[in-house]
């Protein structure tokens, strides 16, 4: 039978049967978890009698989350993880080297077209844009695939998303992510893969290809998988840490939903407070006033978003009352936009440059929200209390959004900085 | 002892990880601390008035968001034993059943069952009793893998099994 590409990708690894709602059992390519998920998954670790992980060179541990240690039970954590990863003699990267990790991981050719992946981490699913099965697991789950280098999965449903149409200057992948979200709700890819498709994903660029795998969580999905083309087999050959095999999906799979979003027609969209399904046109949340702009994390830390973010702040002025809080996603990205002149644009328009972090994204430090506060947020989720305090609000946006929004100091569409064209 | 019996505490559709446990509480592991600040977001009278026993009830989508296994833990540490919903985010679901929450996958029982509500639940025959109301329903069963896997007392057992079955 025809096989999307989800299924694909299990039935070439697998020797059980690959039908949807099936479990498999799965070899894993690469397993990994953060400065919050390592602790727990060491304790399991240790009570299901393991002594080494399966693979040391596949099996990774990234202090990225409350990092630079933001107090002593964070530092704590930390020094757990690290200590682990030393004993165990496994992949680790310290602070200064790391970066959030599924915006490093692919950058160092750890997650590679045809894999399967399991991170202990909800947006592990950023692996799709690559080709990748990578989905979020528990601490537990990450601990039985570290110490057997399998886990179970059950073979998703796909749900099909097309975006066709040329892509206008002004839409970034965030846009077009969030148009699928505006369509399918927080739950209209539950326990699904989605597969992105269509003639406008040709042009995107593989950052704005990450963006939108990373949010596939934020419709449900296990996964989000961009088919293999040249673009990615591309960055994927550079950087490869091992050999790989990208799978595609046949002619004739069975999709179990699909939608169509023209991207020709979209323009910037936000995603209200409480929830990344709440979305509307950038332009109809103009009365939303803003204290802080937050542009980073594993969504929209890459150079493409700050690139973005600097043409629309070069030159330009953080609105008074407004603190903009830029953190790139690794020190790739930060070394970039350094030799490209945009840290310099952030500094001298009065925004703030933090060290590679997930920051204030899930409300851990460098940038938490008071009540009554409001944030744009170029991340992923705006639930009740994400950045801080449970009567503060998160605003989801482009890092074109985010940065027209800093100079003005309200919700703010970017063309009306960039004009319709830049 | 697979009967579990307290009053429900219900809520709506697209329950959170972030509304469960709040991020700024992942600095330890342990299920009471974390249990302390359990739902607080969402219902600051939760903690202090849960008791053992007592059921959450949620719509779809319960659990949805982060992977943090620190979310089942946390409802576990307030003495909850359990939650009954009309769906589970999947993530949640596979960390509930891997640190031995009791979750049950009902639409009628979450949608008929009200706040307060004295329940009776057969975790292992998946029955929900309603006993304020005198109702009754069946939850939907877990496939056969799962069912071995919380038969064997959940993920780490197994794993342990695997791995001496493997001599290492």
């Amino acid at each position: 039978m025809p096989k999307t590409l989800v299924e694909a990708i299990i039935a070439a690894r697998t020797k059980d049967p690959v039908r949807v709602g099936e479990i498999c059992k799965v070899p894993v390519d690469f397993a990994f978890a953060n400065d919050i998920t390592t602790p727990p998954a060491v304790t399991s670790f240790r009570n299901m009698g393991a002594k080494r992980v399966f693979d040391k060179e596949r099996c990774a541990v990234l202090p990225d989350h409350f990092t630079p240690q933001k107090d002593i039970p964070a530092a704590e954590q930390a020094k757990a993880s690290r200590e682990f990863s030393q004993e165990q003699d496994m992949l680790y990267w310290e602070v200064g080297r790391v970066g959030v990790e599924h915006a490093f991981l692919p950058e160092q050719g750890y997650i590679l077209p045809g894999d399967i992946v399991l991170g202990a981490d909800s947006h592990t699913c950023t692996g799709g844009a690559l080709g990748a099965l990578a989905t979020g697991v528990g601490s537990t789950d990450l601990a039985a695939a570290w110490a057997l280098g399998e886990s179970w999965l059950r073979v998703p449903p796909t749900l099909r998303a097309e975006f066709t149409g040329s892509r206008p200057s002004f839409i970034m992948g965030k846009d077009m992510i969030l148009a699928l979200l505006r369509k399918i709700g927080v739950q209209g890819a539950r326990y699904m893969a989605i597969e992105f498709n269509g003639d406008s994903l040709e042009e995107l660029p593989l950052d704005g290809r990450f963006t939108m795998a990373n949010m596939a969580i934020e419709g449900g999905g296990k996964t989000g998988l961009f088919v293999p083309d040249e673009t990615m087999l591309h960055y994927a050959n550079q950087r490869a840490k091992r050999p790989f095999t990208p799978q595609y999906p046949d002619r004739g799979a069975r999709y179990a939903r699909e939608e169509t979003i023209q991207v020709e027609s979209l323009e910037p969209l936000v995603a209200l407070h409480p929830s990344p399904g709440n979305v509307c046109p950038a332009r109809e949340a103009s009365h939303l006033e803003i204290q802080q702009v937050f542009i980073g994390s594993c969504t929209n830390g890459r150079i493409r978003d700050l690139e973005g973010a600097a043409k629309i702040i070069k030159g330009n002025k953080i609105a008074p009352g407004v603190r903009c809080i830029v953190i790139p996603a690794s020190y790739e990205v930060y070394s970039q936009a350094l030799e490209r002149g945009y840290i310099a644009a952030f500094i001298e328009a009065g925004a703030v440059v933090c060290t590679p972090s997930c920051g204030p994204c899930l409300g851990g430090h460098l940038g938490i929200l008071a009540s009554g506060e409001r944030c744009v947020a170029t991340s992923n989720r705006n639930f009740v209390g994400r950045m801080g305090s449970p009567k503060s609000e998160v605003v989801l946006a482009s890092p074109l959004t985010a940065a027209a929004s800093a100079l003005t100091g309200h919700v703010t569409d970017p063309r009306d900085y960039l004009g319709e064209t830049f | 002892m697979s009967t579990i019996q307290g009053k429900a505490w219900k809520y709506g559709d697209d329950v959170d990880t972030d509304v469960i446990i709040p991020a700024r509480y992942l600095v330890t592991g342990d299920p009471g601390e974390l249990g302390k600040h359990c739902m607080e977001d969402l219902d600051a009278s939760f903690v202090s008035s849960v008791s053992p026993g007592d059921l959450l009830v949620g719509g779809e989508n319960f659990g949805c968001g982060s992977s943090r296994e620190h979310a089942p833990l946390a409802i576990k540490g307030a003495g909850c034993g359990g939650v009954i919903a009309k769906s589970f985010a999947r993530i949640f679901f596979r960390n509930a059943i891997n640190v031995g929450l009791p979750i049950l996958e009902c639409p009628e029982a979450a949608e008929e069952i009200e706040s307060g509500d004295l329940l009776s639940v057969d975790t292992e025959k998946g029955i929900i009793t309603n006993l304020t109301r005198g109702t009754s329903y069946e939850a939907a069963a877990f496939p056969p893998f799962l069912s071995e896997l919380i038969g064997l007392g959940g993920l780490v057992p197994y794993v342990r099994k695997k791995l001496e079955e493997s001599g290492q």
